[in-house]
């Protein structure tokens, strides 16, 4: 996280915030329930790299990763696209803004028209931002079947002649065709066979290593992020509870959410097995917040400030944000295998 | 399954174009023998459409009358008998054809039209929505018979009049199932990346949503082609509809009632050919939506 990168972010997201409400009642006559299910997330996404947001389901993760692309309009808060508020644009202008920031999704089946042949799926983008000649885009979208690693002849097929994997590469090649700054991938190999999974992430990194683009990676999954991020966000109940370089965060991880999400990887080898617990209890609703620390009715270290307090971001290390009060304390905790939330009261 | 394998084992760009075209031929070639029920239906629904527009050099004058030979009994010479002036019950109920299939064709038409517009505006846009569908809701309360009745009695019996009758009330039906579909399909992720790729909304409509509703619009489109002819027969049969200088199945009834006991082929006939076409008629709006209908369909591809 060096100086160099923070002067260009493709992204920049500051506050953002997203709340859901339902009315009680007909006509809302027994007032409205607010579910926020982003709540001020502020990060940003450098020109080239790879940033991740890791959270279980229903962190809000996937929501952020909508208002990116702007199919979710935000409650507060500003989505800036090279610079620009993508939040706040509406009509034409926002329909060509949209060119620069492109979508890879979850389900390789659903995202794809079953009528369109994979030559017209990938040529749309084209026609839609007028780019080229008929001649022209034809030779573009043969160019980016090879690109993602598909036969050219292919062409014509119709996505349901398609495995899984082809069709999650056609949708890469339907992103990369208007030639964006950034791609968010939703959750993108989550829904492939393994075997798939990593023929998928290669591509995605070599077509960085081309084009130099960004993406914006929404997953669940921390062997996938490992493997792919440069930066990483963890998200837990809404918001960012620790912000850091990829390595930082699997070395050094400073929240005890993060601590848990990274022991809950299941290990390769019996001597690698971590002995501490996993998390217990359930995740609460977004409807109704605790008060202090989100995190607080599942932590171990909890104490009286969790309750009355929000955590401010701390920055542990050069570029390495977490929200704990407890942080300073945790890593000594750590170590010794008796250590409990009294004595962080006492620390 | 097997034309899939087929085209899947040839990879050469010109061995899969082949394969393509050929099969369609031999999917041509099937098509009565796994559709039946369809291909029957659409066969009764052209012959009736071939007898119609073949009517005026097939058969004599309809209004011919002949004092001599009232109330004949069908026989070689009238197939289907005579009426009370002796004017031949085959030529008015070939006649009636007309009248039948093209009010029906009008109304299937204009209702889809005016159905799908407000269906899709409806569905897609959240705002109009509610508005739409109530004023939808508004029209179904009132019955579609009296509505009809009022209208030509208002403004009198002219064919623009008793299409336009006979298409208010059903589309209010036409546009409850396309705002359905239209719902469901707005939400799907396909039409989500239609939107991140820079589709304008028009485009998103026209490439993405109204193809995927196009099963159940044409399901409905057969259902309201048959009830308009029912209700061109029944408007016909209470005198609000077409004139009775005009043969129609309906009039033809309606003067055949008074002489059911002694000549029931005045009103059997043309009762039979409103059955048999309605029948049609239904018939292929079930075929097509057991086709089209993913969720009926027991796992074939197509």
């Amino acid at each position: 996280m060096s100086a160099v990168h923070e002067v260009d972010p493709v992204l920049e997201v500051s506050g953002l915030t997203r709340i859901f409400t339902s009315q009680k009642g007909p006509f809302g006559l027994f007032g409205r329930r607010e579910l926020r299910a982003v709540d001020d997330v502020s990060f940003s996404v450098e020109r080239g790299r790879t940033f991740c947001l890791v959270g279980e389901s229903g962190c809000g993760k996937t929501t952020i990763g909508r208002m990116v692309v702007r199919l979710l309009k935000p409650t507060a808060g500003a989505v800036r696209i090279n610079g620009e508020n993508f939040g706040a644009l509406s009509g034409e202008r926002l329909r060509r803004k949209r060119q620069q920031v492109q979508m890879v999704f979850q389900d390789p089946f659903a995202c794809l028209n079953s009528r369109m042949t994979a030559a017209e799926i990938v040529e749309e983008p084209l026609l839609n931002f007028a780019i080229g000649d008929t001649e022209t885009r034809r030779r573009r979208v043969l160019r980016l079947f090879d690109q993602v690693g598909l036969p050219q002849h292919f062409h014509s097929r119709l996505p349901h002649h398609l495995s899984g994997g082809q069709r999650q590469r056609l949708g890469i090649a339907r992103a990369l065709a208007a030639e964006p700054s950034l791609i968010v991938a939703d959750e993108a190999v989550a829904a492939l066979d393994v075997s798939i999974r990593s023929q998928i992430l290669n591509l995605l990194k070599d077509v960085q290593k081309e084009t130099g683009i960004s993406y914006l990676f929404i997953s669940h999954d921390l062997s996938v992020v490992r493997y792919l991020a440069d930066d990483i966000a963890v998200m837990y109940l809404g918001a960012i509870v620790e912000r850091a370089p990829a390595e930082a965060l699997f070395n050094a991880p400073a929240h005890p959410y993060t601590r848990a999400l990274i022991d809950s990887v299941p290990a390769t080898h019996p001597r690698n097995r971590r002995r501490r617990s996993p998390l217990e209890g359930e995740v609460p609703s977004a409807a109704a917040l605790p008060s202090g620390c989100r995190f607080r009715t599942r932590c171990p270290f909890a104490t009286d400030i969790c309750v009355r307090q929000v955590p401010p971001m701390s920055e542990v290390a050069a570029g390495h944000f977490v929200a704990c009060h407890h942080w300073q304390v945790l890593p000594r905790l750590d170590a010794g295998p008796s250590g409990t939330g009294d004595s962080i009261a006492a620390a | 399954m097997t034309i899939i394998t087929t085209s899947d084992a040839t990879s050469s760009e010109d061995g899969e174009k082949r394969n393509t075209s050929s099969d369609r031929f031999r999917r041509i070639i099937a098509f009565p023998l796994r559709q039946p029920m369809l291909a029957a239906s659409c066969g009764l629904l052209f012959a009736f459409s071939v007898l119609a527009l073949a009517s005026p050099w097939i058969t004599g004058d309809p209004a011919a009358l002949d004092p001599l030979g009232r109330l004949k009994a069908p026989s070689a010479d009238q197939p289907f008998g005579t009426d009370q002036v002796g004017r031949s019950v085959l030529d008015r109920a070939l006649w009636g054809t007309r009248v039948s299939l093209s009010v029906g064709i009008s109304v299937a038409m204009v209702t889809t039209m005016i159905g799908v517009a407000i269906g899709v505006v409806a569905g897609y846009f959240r705002a109009i929505d509610t508005i739409a569908m109530r004023a939808m809701d508004a029209v179904m309360a009132i019955p579609a018979i009296l509505l009809a009745i009022a209208l030509v009695a208002l403004i009198g019996a002219s064919p623009f009049v008793i299409v336009t009758a006979i298409a208010v009330p059903e589309i209010p039906r036409m546009a409850r199932v396309v705002r359905a579909s239209v719902l469901t399909l707005r939400e799907r992720a396909y039409v989500e990346a239609a939107i991140t790729c820079g589709g304008r909304t028009t485009t998103i409509l026209r490439r993405h949503i109204l193809p995927g509703a196009a099963g159940p619009i044409m399901v409905q489109t057969t259902y309201v082609f048959a009830s308009a002819m029912i209700l061109e027969s029944i408007l016909s049969f209470l005198g609000a509809g077409t004139p009775p200088d005009v043969p129609s199945w309906g009039n033809m009834m309606s003067e055949g009632r008074q002489f059911l006991q002694i000549a029931p082929w005045i009103l059997g006939f043309p009762a039979l050919m409103l059955a048999a076409t309605v029948l049609a008629a239904n018939l292929m709006g079930d075929a097509l939506r057991d086709m089209l209908d993913p969720s009926l369909q027991g796992g074939e591809l197509r």
